[in-house]
């Protein structure tokens, strides 16, 4: 069974106009919402308390926001977590109290005050120093594996497309994170290692695209670079189609029956991945494009021997 | 060779197919080992109250008893902490049930991260400025002995910053010193200043590592030590960058008392032993008025006098080690002013016994009025011994039975001697019903996701598509083996994402192989050439795939923690194991069907 059997190359490129303005709103949106909404950081990296607790029936919410106000807990973020007997309070770090006596101090005051058995899923608690040098190191290790896979890419291929490369990534992490702004998603650390996933993975995608193109300037001798990269792309579009669809699918199953923990994690991927198909198709040929990639670029050096070019004189 | 790899991958992975006995760990406390003698008391104790054993094992002084049932495991667990006395950590635990054959092979389950297991993990941080502010205040104190020792005079010395400076009176003070400081102590940078008579003493770079790693050392022996006290099962005190401790304590849940207990301090103090009192008085309850009664770690009563002669807070290090006569010994260090008030104390007690005394505030189960919990002062006498000659900064303690005690003896006075104050700044607990939800919902997810793949491959590729679900589930079976097989790979739950995720990304590298070749095929290549060229082509575009990915799990091993380095973990080896079978693995089934044989179709 065959899905995509294209006789006829697609001409990608000649939407890349369109393609580019489109990647550009979002792009902006995204800068935008990053700017004023922000991030809504997970514990990992505000540092504070976090309780999951779970109650034998369905929790009411405004009695234990009730409860947390009267035991001095007035800042505390009491939120559904999954299913209406799972709640979660966020507390926020706190100057006067031995914050790893916290914890415990909660889930006995929620004991007492509602007088069911509560069953505590966990206890989470991060100092604030810890809670910014994660920030740090998150940054630091996005900007890091960018510059690694700058020179990799580089070296295996050439500069414009690892150029072309590191621009599809930066708006894929860039578009991905803009997402988790607007609708407000919890960011934790999970979710940036599913950022850096979703890196690998698109990543896997744009040199899949970029070693067909490579293949196909070499091989075909007429065409202008448009041309041939259209080409280079139709003839990947089934595999680059197969593939988003099992890792997508994949992903539904992470997403539908991981569980809350997880749930962001797979949110993340899953956009990830989304956006990664589509940015290996347009925007890495397309800078690729833009920077004047062309036949001579791609070919392998060749070191001409001494005398190569002129006649033989010996028949 | 494929089989066999596969074979072996799956023999390493069967031991997570048993379940796992609910039991009990018998271990001795401070270097003590369980005897065959302890190990029958255990027994006969255990049937006396009719509480049905699997097995009684003693291996690498440590008991392991196994039991039918939790509810039995419970029960010797109370019976067994009461009866052994506090010589002994009775501990909880969930051994792997696995079958000799295989355990003799070295099988053993995947070790499982705390969001599955359940658990309590701590990161610490160490004080480093404090470690190192103490350093440079002995720095003073014994500058000041020193030179005073050889007569310089000085205007002063004092702390600034992390530095010593040295006022002189006069340029030929001011070299005399140098000179002579510079012969005592290495590993420091001299500046000194002819036109204000300073002298500028900075520790060097190795310097002040090496006291920043020592006391990160001494630390982490501290809370090992504490944490086989609270008789944890596997616990894990590791360190975690250049100022950090990670400690994980798998199955504890009461996070409360495990805190106090690591929070707990221990000191030593140094007593003259009495030696006129008679013990005989004492024992009956008559202790003169100006000693003390305590006993030694076997039971034996020693009376001491009641005054210090000297606190652990002065010692700076202890080591074990061998005398002259190939006895074994301990090694002191203490500072300049332990080793002044030492000197005094012992001067003119040359030929008498000293004790040394080791005091622990142990959390018990008690609470005050304000339901803190009761600290219970330990004090035991861990070492007497004559001394042999006036002591000073540096002495040795002799007597210790055996080169273990000796080295037992040295751990417990660097316990006394804390440098670097530590304290909690992270706690995750996760409560076992979440963890056993967790093992649950990861399973699901990669079954499903499995599952779905599965029947996506058939539909699509027919034959084909069975020869990659067989490279899958090998996959699959590798990555399990392979993780059962090294020590230091934890499944997390977002492992078990990370494990779904490479089922997703191996099936690409399949994808990439037999869209090729039917691209060839549609070409009018043969068959076999077919085949062939599809395997060639797409082989350096998978690596080069695969290697990037590899890239960005590298970083995230690097920077993350607990569950972010499971999931670098998982998918670093799922990446490397998924190429394997997506390759060589394929290629040898598609070989031995397929292969030297001309065919017209090709069922892909």
């Amino acid at each position: 069974m065959q899905i995509l059997q294209l006789k006829e190359t697609v001409a990608f490129m000649s939407y890349r106009k369109i393609a580019m303005i489109f990647s550009a709103i979002l792009m902006i949106t995204a800068v935008y919402s990053l700017a004023t909404n922000k991030l809504n950081f997970g514990l990992d990296f505000t540092g504070g308390t976090l309780i999951e607790v779970g109650f034998e029936e369905a929790a009411d919410l405004t009695k234990l926001r009730a409860l947390m106000d009267t035991n001095g807990y007035s800042d505390a973020i009491v939120q559904l977590y999954g299913s209406s007997r799972d709640v979660v309070i966020r507390l926020a770090l706190r100057e006067d109290v031995k914050v790893e006596m916290l914890g415990n101090e909660v889930l006995a005051v929620l004991q007492e005050g509602t007088g069911q058995k509560i069953d505590m899923r966990r206890i989470e608690f991060v100092g604030a120093s810890v809670g910014d040098e994660l920030a740090e190191q998150g940054g630091l290790a996005m900007l890091t594996a960018l510059i690694c896979i700058l020179f990799y890419v580089a070296f295996r291929f050439e500069w414009r497309f690892a150029v072309g490369s590191v621009v599809a990534l930066f708006h894929d992490v860039l578009l991905t994170l803009g997402l988790f702004s607007i609708l407000g998603l919890a960011f934790d650390l999970t979710v940036l290692a599913a950022i850096l996933a979703v890196i690998g993975y698109s990543l896997n995608d744009t040199i899949v695209v970029s070693d067909r193109i490579r293949e196909n300037f070499r091989k075909i001798r007429e065409g202008s670079p448009e041309e041939i990269i259209n080409i280079s792309l139709t003839q990947t579009l089934s595999r680059t189609f197969i593939t988003s669809i099992t890792t997508l699918l994949v992903l539904a199953a992470l997403f539908f029956r991981g569980g809350e923990l997880i749930h962001g994690f797979a949110t993340a991927l899953l956009f990830g991945v989304f956006v990664g198909t589509y940015s290996s198709i347009y925007v890495a040929s397309l800078v690729a494009l833009a920077l004047g990639i062309s036949k001579e670029d791609l070919m392998p050096e060749v070191i001409l021997k001494e005398g190569e070019d002129q006649e033989a004189m010996m028949p | 060779m494929v089989m066999f790899i596969v074979a072996f991958g799956a023999l390493y992975a069967l031991p997570n197919l048993y379940g796992e006995d609910p039991a009990v760990q018998i271990s001795g406390l401070r270097g003590l080992e369980v005897d065959l003698a302890t190990v029958d008391k255990i027994q006969s104790q255990l049937s006396k109250t009719n509480i049905d054993v699997r097995s009684v094992v003693l291996e690498e002084g440590q008991v392991l008893v196994r039991f039918n049932d939790t509810e039995q495991q419970l029960r010797a667990r109370d019976l067994l902490d009461e009866n052994l006395g506090d010589k002994y950590s009775v501990a909880l635990n969930l051994t792997p049930a696995t079958p000799a054959w295989l355990a003799s092979l070295g099988g053993t389950p995947m070790k499982l991260g705390l969001d599955l297991s359940g658990g309590v993990s701590f990161l610490m941080e160490v004080n480093m400025q404090a470690a190192i502010d103490k350093a440079v205040d002995a720095m003073v104190d014994d500058f000041r002995t020193d030179l005073r020792g050889e007569k310089i005079r000085y205007r002063s010395v004092k702390q600034e910053n992390d530095n010593v400076i040295v006022l002189f009176r006069n340029v030929e003070d001011l070299d005399l010193g140098q000179s002579t400081l510079k012969k005592s102590y290495n590993g420091m940078e001299w500046l000194d200043n002819q036109d204000d008579l300073t002298l500028k003493v900075s520790m060097t770079e190795l310097k002040i590592k090496e006291i920043r790693d020592y006391a990160l050392q001494q630390n982490i022996t501290i809370i090992r030590n504490r944490v086989n006290e609270l008789g944890v099962a596997e616990p894990l005190v590791q360190r975690q960058g250049k100022k950090h401790i990670i400690i994980e304590l798998p199955g504890v849940q009461d996070t409360a008392k495990a805190k106090e207990i690591l929070n707990a301090t221990a000191t030593i103090e140094f007593r003259l032993v009495d030696q006129t009192g008679d013990i005989g008085q004492a024992l009956k309850g008559r202790v003169p008025a100006s000693s003390i009664l305590l006993y030694e770690r076997d039971g034996r009563p020693v009376l001491l006098k009641k005054r210090i002669m000297l606190t652990g807070d002065h010692i700076v290090d202890a080591k074990s080690g061998f005398d002259e006569f190939s006895r074994p010994q301990v090694n002191i260090s203490l500072d300049s002013a332990g080793g002044s008030k030492m000197s005094n104390g012992t001067k003119s007690n040359i030929g008498k016994p000293m004790a040394t005394v080791f005091i622990e505030y142990k959390a018990t189960d008690k609470k005050d009025a304000e339901g803190n919990l009761v600290f219970e002062k330990h004090q035991e006498v861990i070492s007497v011994a004559t001394i042999q000659s006036r002591l000073g900064k540096s002495f040795r303690i002799t007597g210790a039975g055996s080169p273990a005690e000796a080295h037992n003896l040295a751990l417990l006075l660097r316990a006394g001697a804390l440098i670097a104050p530590i304290q909690i700044v992270e706690e995750r607990t996760v409560g076992p019903t979440l963890g056993a939800e967790n093992v649950q919902l990861g399973f699901q997810a990669i079954m499903l996701g499995f599952g779905l793949v599965f029947i996506f491959m058939i539909i699509y590729y027919r034959t084909f598509g069975i020869v990659a679900n067989l490279a899958l589930g090998a996959n699959l079976v590798l990555i399990i083996g392979v993780m059962s097989l090294i020590p230091g790979a934890t499944l997390t739950l977002p492992g078990m994402a990370g494990i779904v995720l490479t089922v997703g990304m191996a099936v690409d590298a399949n994808v990439l192989i037999f869209e090729r070749i039917r691209e060839e095929i549609r070409e009018g290549k043969t068959i076999q050439q077919a085949i062939h060229q599809g395997y060639e082509a797409a082989f350096s575009t998978i690596i080069d795939a695969n290697i990037t990915t590899l890239i960005a799990a590298v970083i995230l091993f690097a920077i993350g923690t607990g569950p972010i380095k499971g999931f670098a973990v998982t998918l670093s080896i799922g990446i490397i194991t998924s190429m394997f079978t997506s390759v060589v693995g394929t290629r040898a089934v598609v070989n031995s069907i397929w292969g030297g044989k001309s065919l017209k179709k090709l069922p892909i």
